[in-house]
């Protein structure tokens, strides 16, 4: 008996038109895709996207070139050369990270005990020559100024958690 | 003014007056293949809630992505014509257009309204019969001459698919010519007059069924496309081309897609035939001309195709030959049986 009603179900395409019954109706729901260009996906406060190093609120810039962030970094990404300063604060004076190198992990954020490095929530940029994948301290220290606000408000939401 | 006209028309040479048929035939055609692409991608991405292609416009207007098929057409006819080492660079370039040349053909006999036929033949469903059976080559001598496994395999498992379902879509179209009693399209389709009841698909129910579903095979689609594949064999026998040899191909398989929806639309649906005939609405829709009807018909048909894609999973290769040889040659042999006892005892409302 069951093998006769398959037999009949499967000849009247019964499973089938029950398919299209809902791929009918997923036509007309409506859709998904963000339009990116106009519209942007929401984002995380804790989304890792291009670097940035921060400064104190008094102009000092956080840094102290323990190289913590350097040895963490499981893509070599991160070159850190260090000597003292005038004053004799222990200082960087070269910090290149390779973003072709970089997998954009966090663990430089993460293991680095003044909050100096921070990926910020900038993911559209871009490259103009072969060099220019590696970003040096100038324009980490610049980066850091531009969103300082947003990283700082960011960390402070997720201070709970860290 | 329109005398003269006439007469100018009448002063051409009849090739002249032929090729003037066929450009204009043919060039709304390859328009309708070009936007049935556009249309593909926009209802299959619609079905899986996602837009599809909405940016490239006009002069600055987007169109919900019009313009996206000219820039593709644009893109392959720019692109290079690969032809693989130790191929058969004869057989290679020829292949696509034997795929789609009777894919074009195939519309000389067809009656798009009352009168309005290229060449109206008294062997027409032979003709398209004949012609659909001919794009076949084209994919096995592609397959062959591209000197590659895949495209080889492709081409293999679509000659035995399309060669199975042949015979099935043939035995449908035996029921047609048997209730129609003629081989001229336009005659099938008078045949079917009188009220959207009396057309053939009502008596020829399973019929219908199977040349639709047989239509789909024979023209490579999902979900029977095991001849191309993506996930298996790559893209089956087209692997190795690209540019306006892939095109070709393309155009062929859009072309093939829209007069199987054609013929059913013909065969089964009544044609140009207005749905509303015989009943009390026909005389508000006397204006509307014959062509506007079949291309609606048409139109349901081609979208029908669409739906099946982006519903069903790909069959596999001997379920494929299971449901051709043992389930749709069985249902059309009795069902042209019972046909033709209709026919026979003049079976009321269809055939007497």
């Amino acid at each position: 008996m069951k093998a006769v009603t398959n037999y009949v179900k499967s000849l009247f395409l019964f499973e089938l038109l029950k398919g299209m019954k809902l791929t009918g109706k997923y036509f007309f729901r409506k859709k998904f895709t963000v339009l990116y260009p106009e519209q942007k996906a929401p984002v995380s406060p804790r989304f890792r996207g291009l670097h940035a190093q921060r400064r104190y609120p008094n102009g000092e810039e956080r840094c102290i070139a323990c190289k913590l962030c350097e040895a963490v970094c499981p893509a070599l990404a991160i070159t850190i050369e260090a000597e003292p300063r005038e004053d004799g604060q222990r200082r960087t004076t070269r910090y290149d990270i390779d973003l072709f190198k970089c997998i954009f992990c966090g663990f430089c954020e993460e293991s680095c005990p003044v909050d100096a490095i921070v990926e910020t929530r900038l993911y559209e940029y871009h490259f103009e020559s072969r060099e220019g994948s590696v970003i040096n301290k100038q324009k980490l220290l610049e980066n850091g100024e531009r969103f300082e606000e947003q990283i700082a408000a960011d960390r402070a939401a997720q201070a709970q958690y860290r | 003014m329109i005398e003269s006209m006439i007469a100018l028309w009448e002063s051409l040479p009849v090739i002249v007056q032929i090729l003037v048929k066929i450009v204009v035939i043919v060039v709304p055609l390859m328009i309708a293949v070009a936007y049935y692409t556009w249309l593909e991608r926009r209802v299959i991405g619609a079905m899986q809630v996602r837009i599809g292609p909405n940016r490239v416009g006009f002069f600055g207007f987007k169109l919900q992505g019009l313009g996206q098929p000219i820039a593709d057409a644009m893109k392959l006819m720019f692109k290079e014509i690969v032809i693989p080492t130790r191929a058969n660079p004869f057989l290679f370039v020829i292949a696509p257009m034997l795929t789609l040349g009777p894919a074009l053909a195939a519309w000389a006999v067809f009656p798009f309204d009352e009168n309005l036929v290229l060449a109206d033949i008294n062997a027409g469903l032979l003709y398209i019969l004949a012609l659909t059976s001919l794009a076949v080559y084209g994919v096995i001598i592609a397959g062959w001459s591209s000197n590659s496994k895949y495209a080889f395999l492709g081409a293999m498992r679509s000659a035995a698919q399309i060669v199975s379902y042949e015979i099935a879509m043939g035995f449908a179209l035996v029921g047609v010519l048997v209730a129609a009693g003629s081989l001229n399209l336009g005659d099938i389709v008078q045949a079917q007059a009188g009220s959207a009841v009396h057309w053939f698909w009502l008596p020829l129910f399973p019929l219908f069924m199977v040349y639709m579903i047989a239509g789909v095979a024979e023209t490579n689609r999902a979900p029977f496309d095991v001849a191309e594949g993506e996930s298996e064999i790559v893209a089956g026998f087209h692997v190795e081309y690209s540019g306006m040899t892939f095109a070709a191909f393309f155009l062929a398989e859009y072309a093939n897609m829209i007069l199987i929806s054609a013929l059913t639309a013909l065969m089964f649906w009544g044609g140009w035939l207005s749905p509303f005939e015989g009943t009390f609405f026909q005389q508000y829709f006397e204006w509307v001309p014959g062509i506007v009807w079949l291309l609606a018909k048409t139109f349901v048909f081609m979208v029908l195709l669409l739906w099946f894609r982006a519903t069903f999973p790909r069959y596999r290769y001997d379920q494929i030959m299971r449901l051709g040889w043992k389930v749709f040659i069985p249902i059309t042999i009795v069902w042209i049986l019972v046909v033709g006892l209709a026919v026979v005892y003049e079976m009321p409302w269809w055939f007497d």
